[in-house]
């Protein structure tokens, strides 16, 4: 026969001071594993939206960014003249030379300088980016000293707000929009008028190409005509996969540190959960002996400790649970090593995660009570009833 | 001399929950201690750099070079007494995955403004000879094998191609906290191949790297650099080695922030499990208190017992977290290769994991040192745990 679960709750309920330390250790801990999973999370989510699947990203052979990256003038105009591309209704090739360069601006709250990326785009950048809206204000004039900036860069940074200006490259230019890119890395970007940025930056070659082929499966053969061209010293990968290549160094470092993190804490959270148990088995001694006495088997016993403190870890996941999605309403924001700019990615709770997270906290219940559960299971009935 | 042994034996009472809470303690302590240990890898940079020397780079940002012709002009301010320079190159070493930091600098010039790479008089010689050489720091060398005579070969992402380099010599640091994980070659040597393949990229400087004769003279040398390139096509910004060092770390302070709370809620959790294993005893002991009080002994006698195993656990917890963080630490310094430069426990940690161990232990005794006080004498001998 089992032993019923509201007798399992209501010892829990008996000891309600030791049960609520032990289960916020236990909610402490899970706070953080799910925060750190909902973190690298929230930054592939951020990558992977930044690139479109049809687009490709022409670089420099070799260059890992945009902003190592150069693709001189000539080269350009070889590549847009390669039949794959797609045409938008004037007949031109629908694609979008760019300039992407580093200006180190102040950030708003810590007046500490970072490197926020600039990007000159060509018109059809925006159609090449869907998921890019105009939010406040008006596009730039071309030809105009005139910026838009994404929505992370405007909160944070000094001088990027509407109507701001900033100073670079010899001259002032004015914030005259703000556009949202849906939480992706082009919300940690400004941009404005290739044509104005790059003599403002004193440069001639254009850092990157994007374009979008006629037909997203003739990928494969347009890579191989760029890259055998004997003219051009350039590579083509898939936007999405250039974006999330660029944030894995970032990526591992949060998931690894999380790994490390979860496990030592967890170690921590078990030993507390088997304190907890061992005193509840050794304060009812008396009370095992009774159950024993009057038929419950060892099994149900065993059950019975081993689901007080599988409940007990539950009942502190979800409140650590409940705690970390609170973290969705902040965004995080440091700089991604490999691209060395600013990127403002959030915490990202999904259905995975909540499962891991509610797994995870059993386990460590499970684990911690499972010796303190072995010896309620093992005693006597005799002593046991006994001692008390 | 009793109560000490009193202290001890009760402590001794229940093994398995003892060791459990220390065995707590020591995982608490012991991640407090690796935590700030990241985070003092972190800040190693800015920690080793001179307060003689300034960085003087472009004002717009570091992507931007400056002209070479720059050298000479800093070189006559008042107060300079050396000019180096050097370009970040990132080179790949066969993988994307074998980071490490390249420098092409100006030979001579740089060596000589950073007296801390050690570098035998022959190697040094033997470098500033071979204009395809370079040296690489100990903890590089120790890591991919390198060794003098050796071709390390890496593919430029910033500078197009595939370049070649012969290991001159092998620098060690004149302090432990010294980065010697940095390969350093000849600017000469990429300005040339440059010259030939994109002419507009070439005589171009990253960075300045300036050495004063006063540190006190840092501000208005670094105004007088600044001053002399105002208004140019390339406007400069000079600040010391250590602030310039300090914006990479507050580039990633989000992180560095992070870990900060983490090592801080680890002790807080271990505090919380602390304090369960401290209201469990006394709770089990409240006939005893009672007992005592009813001998005679006065509360403060019952604070010293209970404060006192408190105290004891949490410090023989953070004796063993101590004493295992060093060659761990050790251990992932090397794991971890030049991703860290430095990876070192400083004294500064030692002393944060005793006081959290110390405030640990006080918390956790609070508590039941107020219920054991308070018992009344009847009620206490009445309670049966």
């Amino acid at each position: 026969m089992k032993i019923p679960l509201s007798y399992v709750a209501r010892n829990l309920w008996a000891r309600r001071l030791t049960t609520a330390l032990t289960g916020a250790g236990l909610a402490l801990v899970v706070f953080v594993f799910a925060t750190v999973l909902m973190l690298d999370e929230g930054l592939r989510n951020t990558m992977v939206t930044t690139g479109e699947y049809d687009n490709v990203v022409l670089v420099r052979r070799g260059a890992e960014t945009e902003v190592q990256s150069g693709i001189d003038r000539m080269q350009a105009n070889i590549v847009a003249s390669h039949p794959a591309i797609a045409r938008d209704a004037a007949g031109q090739p629908w694609l979008s030379k760019e300039t992407v360069v580093l200006i180190s601006l102040i950030k708003r709250d810590s007046d500490q300088p970072s490197n926020v990326i600039i990007r000159g785009i060509a018109p059809h950048a925006l159609t090449l980016r869907p998921q890019v809206k105009l939010t406040a204000g008006r596009m730039f004039h071309p030809g105009a000293s005139e910026i838009i900036a994404g929505a992370s860069i405007a909160r944070r940074f000094n001088g990027a707000g509407i109507g701001e200006k900033i100073r670079f490259g010899q001259r002032e230019w004015t914030v005259v929009g703000l556009y949202d890119a849906g939480n992706s890395g082009f919300d940690s970007e400004i941009w404005g008028d290739a044509d104005q940025l790059m003599p403002a930056f004193r440069r001639n070659a254009y850092s990157a190409m994007v374009l979008r082929l006629a037909d997203s499966r003739q990928f494969d053969q347009f890579k191989q005509d760029i890259e055998n061209d004997p003219r051009l010293t350039i590579d083509a990968k898939r936007e999405q996969t250039f974006y999330s290549d660029q944030s894995k160094a970032l990526s591992t470092f949060i998931s690894v540190l999380g790994l490390i993190l979860s496990v030592i804490f967890s170690i921590g959270a078990m030993i507390g959960a088997t304190i907890t148990m061992y005193a509840s088995v050794a304060n009812r001694v008396g009370e095992i002996g009774t159950l024993s006495a009057l038929g419950f088997q060892r099994r149900s016993i065993l059950a019975a400790f081993l689901s007080e403190s599988m409940l007990l870890a539950v009942v502190g996941g979800a409140l650590g649970l409940a705690c970390a999605s609170m973290m969705q309403f902040i965004s995080f924001s440091t700089t991604n090593f490999q691209s060395f700019s600013e990127l403002a990615f959030g915490f990202r709770l999904t259905a995975a995660i909540i499962v891991k997270t509610l797994l995870f906290s059993l386990a460590m219940g499970g684990i911690g009570g499972f010796l303190p559960a072995l010896r309620a299971a093992r005693m006597p009935i005799v002593d046991a009833l006994r001692a008390a | 001399m009793y109560s000490l042994r009193l202290i001890f034996k009760n402590a001794m009472r229940h093994k398995l929950r003892t060791g459990l809470t220390v065995l707590g303690l020591v995982v608490a302590i012991f991640s407090f201690g690796l935590l700030q240990t990241v985070v003092d890898a972190w800040y190693a940079g800015s920690e080793g750099a001179s307060n003689t020397t300034l960085i003087t780079r472009n004002k717009t940002s570091l992507v931007f070079p400056l002209p070479l012709s720059y050298q000479a002009r800093i070189r006559a301010v008042p107060g300079v007494t050396g000019v180096g320079y050097a370009n970040w190159f990132q080179g790949v070493y066969k993988d994307p995955k074998n980071f490490f930091a390249q420098f092409a600098v100006s030979g001579e010039s740089y060596l000589n403004i950073y007296p801390d790479y050690l570098l035998p008089a022959e190697e040094r010689a033997a470098f500033l000879h071979d204009r395809k050489g370079c040296i690489v720091g100990r903890k590089l060398a120790d890591q991919y094998g390198f060794k003098v005579g050796d071709t390390i070969p890496l593919k430029g992402t910033i500078y197009p191609g595939n370049w070649e380099l012969v290991v001159r010599g092998i620098y060690d640091g004149r302090q432990s906290s010294t980065n010697t994980a940095t390969l350093f070659f000849h600017w000469d040597y990429v300005n040339e191949t440059v010259k030939k393949i994109m002419p507009r990229r070439a005589n171009q400087i990253g960075v300045y790297v300036v050495q004063i004769n006063q540190p006190e003279n840092a501000a208005s040398i670094s105004a007088a650099v600044d001053k002399e390139f105002a208004n140019s096509l390339a406007e400069t910004l000079t600040e010391t080695e250590k602030a310039f060092q300090l914006g990479f770390v507050s580039m990633s302070e989000a992180i560095v922030m992070a870990i900060r709370v983490v090592s801080f809620v680890v002790i807080i959790i271990i505090a919380a499990v602390m304090a369960n294993t401290m209201a469990m005893s006394a709770r089990e002991r409240l006939g005893e208190y009672a007992t005592l009080k009813a001998l005679g002994f006065g509360p403060a006698f019952l604070a010293l017992m209970i404060f006192g195993e408190s105290m004891l656990l949490a410090l023989v917890g953070a004796a063993i977290g101590i004493a295992i963080l060093f060659p761990f630490a050790a251990f992932l310094g090397k794991v971890m290769g030049t991703m860290f430069p430095v990876f070192q426990v400083s004294q500064l940690t030692v002393l944060l994991q005793v006081v959290a161990a110390l405030t640990i232990g006080a918390m956790a005794a609070i508590a039941p040192t107020i219920r054991a006080v308070r018992i009344n004498i009847v009620d206490g001998l009445r309670s049966i745990g």
